[in-house]
């Protein structure tokens, strides 16, 4: 299972693909992708987003459902989902529990 | 300190104008991602894994109150209320929004700042000794130099473009407090024995993926070919520096590559033809500019002394902190102070809005209004009065900086890591504020001495970590973060890269595997006077592998 994250071009912030070509800020919002048609449906739009200086940075990212909610499998991207771990009351995760970072 | 002219001004307000030309562009979509990357670097602004990056240079590491101030201010009104100072003896900040970026660079330009050259493959921001000015063992202030060197390399139209970034730093001490020889370029003032100041010159150090001493090309440069000398030094390394592969274009590489007598060879060739040039400066320039960093007036304070004895009889913490945070003034009734930024279980290097206020104000009453930045992620109020030692302490301690630990265990150098960085493998903050907390006992970290911790989230070593006494390298090992160990790096005067001493530790094991090498060490030492760096310069590696991995290390 793949999404796809990118970064907003105004401020930075993390954001992801979800539907209706929204980019969203909360992950647990993106539109996740199964197999490959529907990657290549997330990069299009993606690369479209790119094309319109909405966003930069896209890229597809594995992702796996843990008890019903998303997480990135990278740590990487899990830290982006949430916010730095040395500052809890910073990033997404200071408005509302994000994905377990650990 | 300096103070910018006409042009300086003019230049820096011309910059920031064609900067928010430009971010309009961007954001009108004129401009692609593509085309605007390089020129978003060059204004230091950098894309992260939660917001951009605005990286702010401090030159030579030297910060007046009101430039302090203002940065509070933008930390407050644009970023998140804090500020991280890095390695190089910049400022950070990890969340501006790109919008916001020229109205932050317009106040910055307002004091005197800028973000100019802080990224790219140009000349950086030249770093000097934190104690410039003030350090009793300086043989002339670096801060001169480092500032000529800024206003030759900023925008120089040949040095746009070099093959990667290039860094310089300039020491003016006996010890080397601005590791000089990691650098592109270090330079080592001296006076010769006619009494000539001049420069020793290193070239081709580095850290990073292929870590490197530099190699002493030099050992008497006269102060006025100070232009003419690094011109040719990079106009060798412009011409001849590796282009077709990234990570092999550090001089540091072309240095190795060449040898160091050829390449000595071609920078004395064109340093020949350079030497007599308009490069050579003017001994009134030297002068001239020497003399906005003139010591101040600093009054006889003679009573220091017996306000030093009441005070640390009636306040043992004072006396903890007397102990630690001092470096000897070249006047004996004053002493630098290093204020640290690694308070137990805290970010190394972070600092809030309010504290950077309340710094700007104690360096205004008690030192001079000046404020240093050192590369190890600390502040410095270079000239203070020994006899305002405690009240300077006393502010200190209530807003949560007077910790006692400068060059102890915990003062730790850490990278911002996977937590911020895009480039990163591994977190580097966490691990920092673990070990911090696994010796937060004053009495222990005083019983095992000097020792030097420095951690990277990534191979590009933006921690310095091989050269700490203890470096740890964070890596991305199956989807999990590694931490591999050298032991044995120096970033002074003795310039030594660390060796790795074996297989990497989890998160959950980095830190206990850090007490297993410091109490080896205490345990192994002829004495207390024997560094860590003495001790295992001695014992070499073969104790501290068995310490770590026991029965595995004899197997290997």
């Amino acid at each position: 299972m793949k999404l796809l994250a990118a970064n907003r071009l105004l401020d930075g912030t993390a954001v992801w693909l979800g539907p209706d070509a929204a980019w969203v800020e909360d992950i647990s919002d993106a539109e996740i992708a199964r197999d490959k048609e529907g990657e290549a449906r997330l990069e299009q739009i993606g690369r479209r987003a790119l094309a319109e200086n909405l966003v930069l940075d896209i890229e597809l990212i594995d992702v796996e459902i843990v008890d019903g909610a998303v997480r990135p499998l990278r740590l990487r991207e899990r830290i982006r989902a949430a916010g730095p771990s040395i500052h809890p009351e910073l990033g997404k995760q200071a408005n509302k529990p994000a994905v377990s970072l650990v | 300190m300096y103070r910018y002219d006409e042009f300086d001004h003019a230049f820096v307000k011309a910059r920031v104008a064609e900067f928010r030309d430009q971010v309009e562009r961007r954001l009108a979509g004129e401009l692609t991602e593509e085309q605007f990357k390089p020129l978003r670097l060059m204004n230091g602004v950098y894309l992260q894994l939660h917001a951009y990056m605005l990286r702010i240079a401090i030159p030579y590491g030297t910060l007046a109150p009101r430039q302090m101030r203002m940065l509070a201010h933008i930390a407050r009104h644009y970023d998140k209320g804090y500020g991280h100072f890095t390695t190089r003896q910049n400022l950070q900040f990890h969340w501006p929004a790109l919008k916001d970026i020229p109205d932050i660079l317009e106040k910055l330009a307002s004091v005197e700042m800028h973000a100019i050259q802080t990224s790219g493959n140009c000349i950086r921001n030249v770093t000097a000794d934190h104690f410039a000015g003030a350090a009793a063992d300086e043989v002339t202030d670096p801060r001169p130099y480092a500032e000529i060197l800024r206003q030759w390399s900023s925008l120089h139209p040949e040095f746009s473009y070099l093959p990667r970034k290039f860094k310089i730093a300039v020491t003016g001490a006996q010890r080397d407090r601005a590791a000089v020889q990691v650098h592109d370029i270090g330079l080592h003032l001296k006076k010769n024995a006619e009494g000539k100041r001049g420069f020793t010159v290193y070239v081709g150090g580095g850290l990073g993926r292929t870590p490197m001493v530099a190699k002493k090309i030099r050992d008497f440069l006269p102060e006025e070919d100070l232009l003419s000398y690094t011109t040719a030094i990079l106009r060798v390394y412009n011409l001849n520096g590796r282009r077709d592969n990234k990570f092999k274009a550090r001089i540091k590489i072309l240095v190795h590559e060449t040898g160091t007598e050829e390449l000595r060879a071609q920078v004395e060739r064109e340093y020949e033809a350079l030497k007599d040039s308009e490069l050579k400066l003017p001994e009134s320039d030297i002068r001239a500019i020497q003399a906005y960093f003139a010591p101040p007036s600093l009054p006889a304070r003679p009573e220091g002394d017996a306000v030093i004895a009441a005070a640390s009889a009636a306040d043992a913490g004072f006396a903890t902190w007397l102990a630690r945070n001092l470096h000897t003034h070249k006047n004996p009734d004053y002493a630098s102070v290093t204020v640290s930024l690694k308070g137990i279980g805290e970010v190394p290097g972070d600092m809030s809005a309010d504290q950077m206020d309340a710094v700007a104000d104690l360096a205004e009453h008690y030192a001079m209004s000046e404020i240093r930045v050192s590369h190890e992620q600390n502040l410095v109020l270079p000239h203070v009065a020994r006899a305002d030692l405690k009240a300077v302490y006393d502010r200190l301690v209530e807003i949560g900086l007077a910790t006692a630990n400068v060059g102890l265990v915990t003062d730790i150098i850490a990278c911002p890591g996977l937590d911020y960085c895009a480039l990163a493998n591994a977190r580097s903050i966490p691990v920092a504020q673990q070990i911090s907390t696994r010796f937060a006992d004053q009495a222990r970290q005083e019983a095992i001495g000097d020792l030097k911790i420095k951690i990277s989230g990534c191979i590009n070593a933006c921690g310095h970590h091989h050269v700490g006494h203890i470096g740890i390298l964070g890596v991305e090992k199956k989807g999990a973060e590694l931490y591999q160990i050298t032991l044995g790096g120096s970033g002074d005067e003795n310039t030594a890269v660390g060796e790795i001493i074996g297989r990497g530790f989890g998160p959950d094991e980095i830190v206990d595997a850090v007490e297993t090498i410091v109490e080896t060490y205490v345990g192994l030492r002829q004495d207390k006077s024997e560094t860590f760096l003495a001790a295992y310069g001695r014992l070499g590696p073969a104790p501290f592998k068995e310490a770590l991995y026991g029965s595995e290390a004899k197997a290997a």
